[in-house]
């Protein structure tokens, strides 16, 4: 995985809460079996009208986020379904580096595997940096993740706390299997020790072969 | 003072290191067919191969179509791949698959229980945020993403910091015709749409005891609603019953022996939560979701609310928004609101309890002119049980379409969807906008309100018609 030191970008906001996995891609695009491309069905429904056309309301449609690659937005993002897809979908929009008071767990989980950092900051600094996004055309900000700070064109700063072991994960581009694999001889212990009738494997012969 | 989630956490524990999370095994890894191609397809191109296919179980039923003459290959060719996937994977690393015409396929958090796949005190992951059903066994289980998915696949196990804790501790009897997704409602109404983030939600209390394991199942299964990681009710006699003579359960003297270590598997009374929450069950009333979060949720009783009434500005912008979305007018009173769709089903609501109680209030009735109904079992078992029942014909002498088991209306992703402006009163989990169909308006119920809203067009309490 690409690694994340530090990150300078064009800030968009979205300025709802619990804005759900519905929201972010919409249903029917979780059928397809490939994990690329997933910009262009971002905020669907939001996007584009029911016949297909660009929704100029749309607040990502403003000129001035139209490069954007952090979104900074409310309380509770991301919640709803554990549809990776979401991730996938912003990542491949643009947006590495997403700004909130909270997000929902597995969004969250989701975003570092797909190499996207969710800050979490208290309700009162995310609305300072709102207030600054909203007031500054062309408002940047520089994530610092190995000092974890984000500081803002005008020099508007704060800092952020986030999960040691995932910031490692993001600093260095690891992949969390091989990291885990490092333990195969630990989980095979596991497996030897742990063979009680309630651990058994669930193999039946006739399970799915009754068509 | 050992909690349960610490009794199941140190059970499963690989490894444990200072600079990483805890490593801990998967006992059952259940797989559909929406969030695992890309997880297979990640295997396949590092050279990875599935650790354990016989602690893994696939079924199909997110776009499965529910129509009764449904066959392969589906009309929908995107959805026809994603199936076509799913069996090539299976095929490949020897898993089993029930098939869409497998006489136990259905959604997957209603099969793996029936099966006796689901067992107290183990850990079960699957890539879908409703994983969460399973903490009725006292199990560990929660969502993952599809990247984790693959881990799983690879490895057997999951990096995982350990939840905080809430203890929702419920007193007081539920009313008749009062559901346990009422009480589910009514606690995601209480800690809102976040207000769970980070935690695992223990119910205890003399009501949850006194809960069946299907009403357990639908109140873990609503757990994530308000953000939870997990739902999780310790086992009981209850518990062990349901277990007794399933399929992939322990038989004989394993599951004496297996019963003797279930029944270590509690929270001591000494047990610490990070956070508590006292609910009193009785008087409650069925409840009834006005938004388009299912933490917008109010008594049947109610109106739909004022915005101007709620104290936090977001929330004021977020309830304007939602009864934009919804069509509705504050002070409306949830009872004179029409309904164009009727859905009785989905891993929330769509087991035999949750079909029998719908069926007591439709028998001899008809479905309102305008309306359309359907229900769907959540698998075959339960489907044919239902007929054994009788319960089909109930429901089609009443007018509600009686239809094969899948996910359906719940998100969607099959053919059965509500049009853009229609109105739905659904058993299912989610009424965020656009999650029915595109312009649907979802009002989120129990099984029983469902049914009686079927009957008068219009959002019923159904004690009105027992």
């Amino acid at each position: 995985m690409e690694k994340f030191k530090e990150f300078k970008g064009l800030v968009a906001t979205l300025d709802m809460s619990n804005v759900d996995t519905d929201q972010i891609v919409p249903k029917q695009f979780l059928k397809l079996i490939h994990r690329t491309d997933f910009g262009k069905y971002l905020f669907y429904h939001h996007r584009y009208t029911e016949d297909g056309g660009p929704n100029p309301d749309f607040v990502l449609h403003q000129p001035r986020f139209n490069g954007a690659t952090i979104l900074l937005t409310r309380e509770n993002f991301g919640c709803g379904s554990s549809r990776e897809h979401a991730p996938w979908a912003l990542r491949d929009y643009g947006f590495r580096v997403l700004i909130a008071p909270s997000f929902a767990d597995i969004f969250k989980t989701n975003c570092f595997k797909t190499g996207i950092l969710p800050v979490e900051l208290d309700g009162d600094t995310v609305e300072q940096w709102f207030k600054r996004v909203d007031a500054i055309p062309g408002y940047e900000i520089t994530v610092d993740l190995v000092n974890q700070t984000l500081t803002g064109i005008d020099g508007f700063s704060s800092s952020f706390e986030v999960d040691r072991f995932l910031k490692h994960c993001l600093v260095e581009g690891l992949d969390q299997i091989s990291l885990s694999l490092e333990h195969e001889a630990a989980i095979e212990a596991y497996e030897q020790t742990h063979r009680e009738p309630w651990q058994a494997s669930i193999t039946a012969p006739d399970v799915g072969r009754l068509q | 003072m050992s909690a349960l989630l610490d009794k199941i956490w140190d059970e499963h524990l690989v490894v444990r290191e200072a600079v990483r999370p805890d490593l801990l095994y998967v006992d059952r890894h259940l797989i559909h067919e929406v969030t695992s191609a890309q997880a297979f397809d990640g295997l396949r191109s590092a050279g990875r191969s599935v650790r354990r296919p016989d602690l893994t179980f696939a079924t199909m039923d997110h776009v499965a179509p529910t129509d009764t003459n449904r066959c392969r290959p589906l009309q929908d060719p995107i959805a026809e791949a994603q199936l076509d996937a799913l069996e090539r994977n299976c095929r490949d690393f020897g898993i089993e698959l029930l098939h869409m015409g497998h006489p136990n396929q259905g959604v997957i958090h209603v099969v793996a229980p029936e099966l006796g796949l689901i067992l107290p005190g183990s850990t079960v992951l699957c890539g879908d945020s409703h994983t969460s059903t399973h903490g009725a066994f006292g199990a560990l289980a929660f969502g993952i993403g599809t990247s984790e998915v693959e881990h799983v696949l690879a490895t057997q196990c999951i990096p995982q910091a350990k939840p905080k804790t809430l203890a929702v501790r419920v007193r007081g009897t539920l009313g008749s015709g009062v559901a346990s997704k009422d009480l589910a409602l009514a606690i995601i109404g209480r800690l809102g749409a976040g207000g769970g983030n980070g935690h695992l939600i223990e119910y205890i209390g003399e009501t949850i005891s006194g809960l069946s394991m299907e009403q357990r199942m639908t109140l873990c299964n609503m757990s994530v609603e308000c953000g939870a990681k997990a739902g999780l009710i310790a086992p009981d006699e209850t518990t062990f019953a349901y277990l007794k003579g399933r399929r992939y359960a322990p038989q004989g003297a394993d599951f004496d022996r297996a019963v003797d270590y279930w029944r270590t598997l509690y929270s001591n009374s000494d047990a610490a939560y990070d956070r508590e929450l006292v609910v009193d069950a009785s008087g409650l009333a069925p409840h009834v979701t006005w938004g388009a979060s299912p933490a917008q949720v109010t008594e049947i009783d109610a109106a739909v609310p004022d915005p101007e009434s709620l104290t936090h500005e977001e929330e004021r912008e977020a309830a304007v928004r939602a009864l934009e979305y919804m069509g509705l007018q504050p002070g409306t009173p949830m009872r004179d609101i029409p309904v164009d769709y009727v859905f009785i089903g989905s891993c929330t609501n769509g087991r035999l309890s949750d079909l029998r109680e719908a069926a007591g209030i439709a028998r001899n009735r008809k479905v309102a002119r305008g309306v359309t109904a359907l229900v769907v079992p959540g698998s075959g078992p339960v489907k044919a049980q239902a007929e054994a029942e009788g319960l089909d014909r109930v429901f089609l002498d009443a007018g509600f379409e009686w239809r094969e088991p899948g996910c359906s209306m719940c998100l969607g992703m099959n053919p059965d969807i509500v049009p853009p402006g229609k109105r739905c009163a659904s058993t299912s989990n989610r009424n965020f906008e656009d999650r029915q169909g595109r312009g649907s308006r979802t009002h989120l119920v129990s099984p029983a309100t469902a049914a009686a809203s079927a009957i008068t067009g219009r959002l019923t309490d159904p004690r009105e018609l027992e």
